[in-house]
């Protein structure tokens, strides 16, 4: 038992023949932002899994919140990768949230005030209150990202789990949600596993990286990991981290097509335009 | 008119009427997760198999109802064993369905008698069901809604958020199984009405309709069981007044409840739809206002 939300101590993840990741140790301290990056496939997603406890690793130990991984522990929140919804769902942002609250017991669940306010402040924590009654899926992917937070959040967890919760929304809409995690964060004390293919928007706020690429992983301060060493090794070919603008950018060797690094949009490169 | 009236006081039309409503409410509820889930082929497969099950208790000389349950049921237990995941469910479905099928076309050949029953099934028999008939429908139904009203809110959290619903320990695969086989006894009972050809327009035009007309969900399961229940009571009147036969009438007032509510209530959702494209017209300008920044 420790303090630790999240410990993983030589864990290995494989699916089938293929190992996902190995040997992967990682200590999170209570309130600490991290950024789990790397390239699509890498799993990212699965480290995520596995510490919600839907995926078993074929080695090492994994503890999160004091105890092993169980699925629906009410200490996580979890934001996954936006899904889209039907346009003619019948279905409501508030009625997403109330998921969150007790979505997952048997019956039928009748409305009951105590659980409307709760619905209703965690709407307002994330200021949603105008689209809440809408149906869902003719929201915008800002919208819904909002909505979902406030899903996560509405039981009060300790913990939030968010995969690549900034993909495919504009600059202002990922500048809203940032700041609606960092603030949870603040007022909580809560601690953040943020998956995401580019750093920058969040940089301000991490404090530990895990960069997963290829079944290796390096894991450590952005400082520590985002160096143009530390990339080459885990990518096995020569990389350089460069800054500019306060940005991070992370390039391999040029080739035809420019940035490599296999997939190049799954670097964490922000290139802003001429 | 008063033909109807006095059609009222016979058994069988009283039958009918208690059967259909049973059948209707429990169709209302399960055609709003069909539709959600979207899962017509399988309520056609079920439907299909149903056939096949009635038809093979034919030939023994068996209830045809409990046929009919016992082929949606097997239905759906192969269909969930074969492919719980939603990909590739499709493929799945027409491979078992297309073999079941041939069965039946097998026990109907083989049926020496008259093949007034499989005729029934196909089209519908409400207004033929026997006393006995009905009990076993109402027991089947209200058994139906029970499980449903246990399942009701993690089934409606695995059908719209399955990743979180999963997170938060829903099983959510065990509750795909579990829908299927509350399909398979929705399907055993609106046959009875509409028949194995007809089934969709009681286990998916009240769903279809309801979704049109609220986006709460508690208020489209209300819509969608009060659409059934208005086009199974209104077919069985309809054609006591007329002769023709129930399933007629119940198709044609679904697909009118389905019309009003996409042209009537329609509009009004694409106001609202309107509203929401030119806010996001606006996040677009703003962010690009801002010195936007392109992915690479």
């Amino acid at each position: 038992m420790t303090d630790l939300p999240v410990r993983l101590d030589r864990v290995t993840l494989t699916y089938g023949q293929r190992v996902i990741w190995s040997d992967l140790s990682l200590d999170v301290a209570a309130g600490a932002f991290v950024a789990i990056l790397g390239p699509n496939g890498s799993g990212k997603t699965s480290l995520l899994r596995a510490i919600l406890g839907l995926v078993t690793p074929s080695s090492g130990r994994i503890e999160v919140l004091g105890h092993a991984p169980r699925r629906g522990d009410p200490g996580i929140g979890y934001v996954p990768q936006r899904s889209d919804f039907d346009p003619d769902l019948a279905f409501r942002g508030r009625d997403l949230v109330r998921l969150g609250i007790d979505g997952h017991r048997w019956g039928f669940g009748l409305p009951h005030p105590s659980v409307r306010a709760q619905v209703a402040r965690a709407l307002a924590s994330v200021e949603a209150e105008t689209y809440a009654d809408a149906p869902i899926g003719q929201l915008s992917g800002g919208e819904q990202q909002r909505l979902r937070i406030a899903q996560a959040l509405v039981g009060d967890p300790r913990m939030l789990l968010c995969d690549e919760p900034l993909a495919n929304l504009d600059l202002r809409y990922q500048q809203t949600i940032t700041e609606l995690i960092a603030g949870w964060q603040k007022r909580t004390g809560g601690t953040v596993l943020f998956v995401t293919h580019d750093v920058n928007p969040v940089l301000h706020l991490v404090d530990q990286v895990v960069f997963v690429v290829n079944g290796r992983w390096a894991a450590g301060s952005p400082d520590e990991v985002l160096t143009s060493e530390r990339m080459s090794a885990l990518y096995r070919s020569h990389v350089d981290v460069v800054r500019v603008h306060g940005r991070i950018l992370v390039v391999g060797e040029s080739t035809e097509s420019g940035f490599n690094l296999d997939e190049p949009h799954h670097v964490p490169v922000a290139v802003e335009p001429h | 008119m008063d033909q109807v009236v006095a059609l009222l006081a016979y058994d069988f039309v009283q039958n009918a009427i208690a059967a259909g409503l049973v059948i209707a409410v429990v169709s209302g509820i399960v055609s709003r997760f069909v539709v959600t889930r979207n899962m017509s082929f399988a309520v056609h497969a079920l439907s299909e198999l149903g056939f096949t099950g009635a038809a093979g208790f034919i030939l023994l000389r068996l209830s045809p109802v409990l046929g009919l349950l016992a082929g949606t049921a097997v239905t759906a237990i192969f269909i969930g064993a074969l492919g719980v995941r939603a990909r590739g469910r499709d493929v799945v479905v027409g491979v078992v369905m297309a073999f079941g099928l041939g069965l039946g076309v097998l026990f109907i050949t083989l049926y020496k008698g008259y093949a007034n029953q499989a005729f029934a099934i196909l089209f519908g028999t409400i207004t033929g069901v026997s006393r006995g008939d009905v009990v076993l429908l109402v027991a089947i139904g209200l058994v139906t809604i029970a499980a449903l009203a246990f399942v009701y809110r993690p089934l409606t959290f695995a059908t719209v958020d399955p990743e979180v619903a999963e997170a938060r320990g829903v099983p959510v695969g065990a509750l795909a199984v579990v829908f299927l086989l509350i399909m398979a006894a929705a399907v055993a009972e609106a046959i009875q009405v509409v028949g194995v050809l007809l089934i969709l327009t009681l286990l998916i035009t009240p769903g279809a309709a309801a979704e049109r007309l609220t986006p709460r969900p508690g208020v489209a399961v209300a819509w969608s069981v009060g659409i059934a229940v208005f086009c199974v009571l209104g077919g069985i009147l309809l054609s006591l007044a007329t002769n023709a036969p129930v399933s007629v009438f119940v198709t044609s007032l679904s697909f009118a409840c389905y019309l009003l509510a996409r042209f009537v209530v329609g509009p009004r959702r694409r106001q609202l739809r309107a509203i929401h494209s030119a806010r996001a017209d606006e996040a677009a300008s703003a962010a690009v206002a801002s010195g936007g920044s392109a992915d690479l």
